[in-house]
């Protein structure tokens, strides 16, 4: 054994390689893997100055899974359970933009009852993960309550998506060519309960925190991002509108049967973490919107093509689907060479590049703050790592 | 400037009293959550528990499965693992000579019989697609949910003696 590497106090391969710096009176900080508000094995290296961060790097890889080489060893159907795995709190968008993805590059034609289904149940999802999002993001910023609150309505939705998909976080729920289960009356009355009771909530959520002048100074003008640094870094989702660009997949590159609904695609142009919270509040008001249309018009039909193929496999080719996430956008680009499991498929992660811009934000600013804007970012960590 | 100051700290203010409100309200609404091991939940309507094998109807100590390997084929954890009895060669044979001129005769061969059906309960994701799978509808979810234990070994569970195991108890009781 090298006794060097041994006797060597300062630090592990990451921690080196940072090391080098100019001035003699700072200190590296490791703030993770296992820190509460890093949320999951996020490990960020800080180079500090008093309370102040000089440098930040965030450091990858713990929870590394090799879900894109799995692709490449499973067949189709073996791979459905795995992109839930990616993003737990928005399992149904990746588990979407799987089955898009082979939809698209084999033809398959999706009822339009199944788009319907999946439009409420990936929307019903997004509301969740924002939710779990709004609570563990005020835990950070010292507040206990809230998350009380969220975790409340959080059980209702999920209540009333385990009766249909069977599982309450990581559900594998879409099938290529629609969705494995039909929904019933019941879901569709307790839905419309809920997005009621939802809006009540919301009003309660906006006295309760929102307005808050405790929590406005702890967010407002804090981790200013601008629109360059959001398309430098390829950010999306929620930290590119709250720096005013409306931008949204669902808008942008409608996929499924998105442009039958009408809803806005909230926007904030303060740019700081204020910007993000309120983009987050409003998407959960517009996800509402989107299941009560839905719901009003839901056609009758098959929850499944009855043609759809058991054991998919694809033509040689390639093809991207995207979708939008409670995160920003998840693109998967599939190579097939024609057998039964891809040739390779790339997962893109959002918030690895929502992740990718704090190293630049967080320069200049408190540690506290730091804490502010890794939590506005909503990251999941899972999903960066994959 | 003064002003200014003196009015956002009484707004700030004011928006404390207003979230203390929605505190206050919500001190005195009943309680909600669930004291687990006092309490437990009504309704786990839904729940996946893990998968086990459905009785045939004529015989209680007999799954519908007939040994096709579909489900182990599709497990993406392949956590499960069958042996079934081959048919009879001679039988297959004669099925198989016949067949080529009588599509019926294959039916003739002697079913294989399910012997084990082993499933390891450590790597199963709950995926479903087992249970979607299954050409004879044999698989479905248990509703086991408080399971717990100190070893791996006793996650992996042979569901055909569950399956023998619950009839035999299930028979003692009506009987
Ligand atoms: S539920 Fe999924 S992981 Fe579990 S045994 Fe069935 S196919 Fe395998
Ligand atoms: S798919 Fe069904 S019938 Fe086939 S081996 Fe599995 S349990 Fe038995």
């Amino acid at each position: 054994m090298n006794l060097d590497l041994r006797l060597d106090t300062s630090g592990d391969f990451y921690a080196q390689k940072f090391q080098p710096t100019k001035r003699d009176d700072t200190l590296i900080l490791n703030m993770g893997p296992q820190h509460p508000s890093t949320h999951g094995v996020l490990r960020i290296l800080l180079e500090i100055d008093g309370e102040y961060i000089v440098r930040a790097e965030p450091v990858l890889g713990y929870i590394h899974r090799m879900h894109e080489k799995m692709a490449e060893v499973m067949s189709y159907p073996q791979y459905l359970p795995n992109p839930a795995r990616t993003d737990y709190l928005h399992a149904l968008a990746w588990g979407w933009a799987h089955v898009g993805a082979v939809e698209r590059i084999m033809g398959i034609e999706v009822p339009e009852r199944a788009e319907y289904i999946r439009v409420i149940t990936c929307e019903l999802n997004r509301i969740n993960s924002h939710l779990l999002w709004w609570g563990a993001y005020l835990l950070d910023l010292g507040a206990f309550t809230p998350i009380m609150y969220s975790f409340d309505d959080r059980e209702i939705i999920m209540d009333i998506m385990q009766r249909i998909t069977g599982s309450r976080l990581t559900y594998c729920y879409y099938r290529f060519g629609g969705v494995s289960d039909d929904i019933d009356d019941r879901f569709v009355n307790e839905t419309r309960e809920q997005c009621a009771r939802m809006k009540e909530r919301f009003k309660m959520y906006k006295d309760l925190v929102t307005d808050n002048f405790i929590l406005r100074k702890r967010v407002e003008e804090i981790g200013e991002i601008s629109v360059q640094t959001c398309r430098k870094y390829g950010a999306t989702g929620p930290v590119l509108r709250g720096s005013g660009q409306a931008y949204d997949v669902r808008r942008a590159e409608p996929y499924s049967v998105y442009d039958r609904f009408d809803f806005n695609i909230p926007a904030y142009d303060t740019c700081d973490a204020m910007g993000r919270y309120m983009v987050r509040m409003d998407e959960m008001q517009e996800s509402i919107k989107i299941i009560e249309q839905a719901l009003d018009s839901l056609p009758q039909g098959d929850f499944i093509h009855p043609k759809a193929p058991k054991r998919a496999k694809p033509p040689a080719g390639d093809v991207y689907f995207a979708v939008e996430g409670a995160r920003g956008k998840i693109g998967m680009h599939l190579v097939s060479d024609g057998g039964k499991s891809a040739y390779r498929l790339k997962l893109r992660a959002p918030g690895f590049s929502n992740l990718s811009l704090f190293a630049e934000v967080s320069q200049g600013t408190l540690i506290s703050d730091a804490v502010s804007i890794l939590g506005s970012l909503d990251l999941v960590i899972p999903e960066i790592d994959r | 400037m003064i002003v200014k100051s003196i009015r956002e700290t009484v707004a700030g203010m004011w928006s404390l009293l207003v979230g203390m409100k929605v505190t206050s309200k919500n001190f005195i609404q009943p309680n909600i959550t669930v004291h687990y091991p006092r309490q437990s939940v009504k309704s786990l309507e839904g729940y996946r528990g893990h998968i086990e094998l459905v009785p045939n109807e004529d015989d209680p100590f007999k799954s519908k499965c007939i040994a096709c390997n579909s489900c182990v084929r599709i497990c993406p954890s392949a956590c499960i693992s069958l042996k079934a009895s081959k048919p009879k060669k001679a039988a297959a044979k004669e099925g198989a000579a016949d067949g080529a001129e009588d599509k019926k005769a294959p039916a003739k061969k002697a079913k294989p019989e399910l012997l084990s059906f082993v499933l390891d309960y450590n790597y199963c994701c709950l995926c479903g697609l087992c249970v979607q799978s299954c050409p004879s509808g044999a698989l479905r979810y248990s509703s086991d949910v408080y399971l717990a234990g100190f070893s791996r070994q006793e996650f992996v569970i042979d569901l055909l003696a569950r399956l023998q195991y619950q009839a035999q108890k299930k028979g003692a009781a009506n009987g």
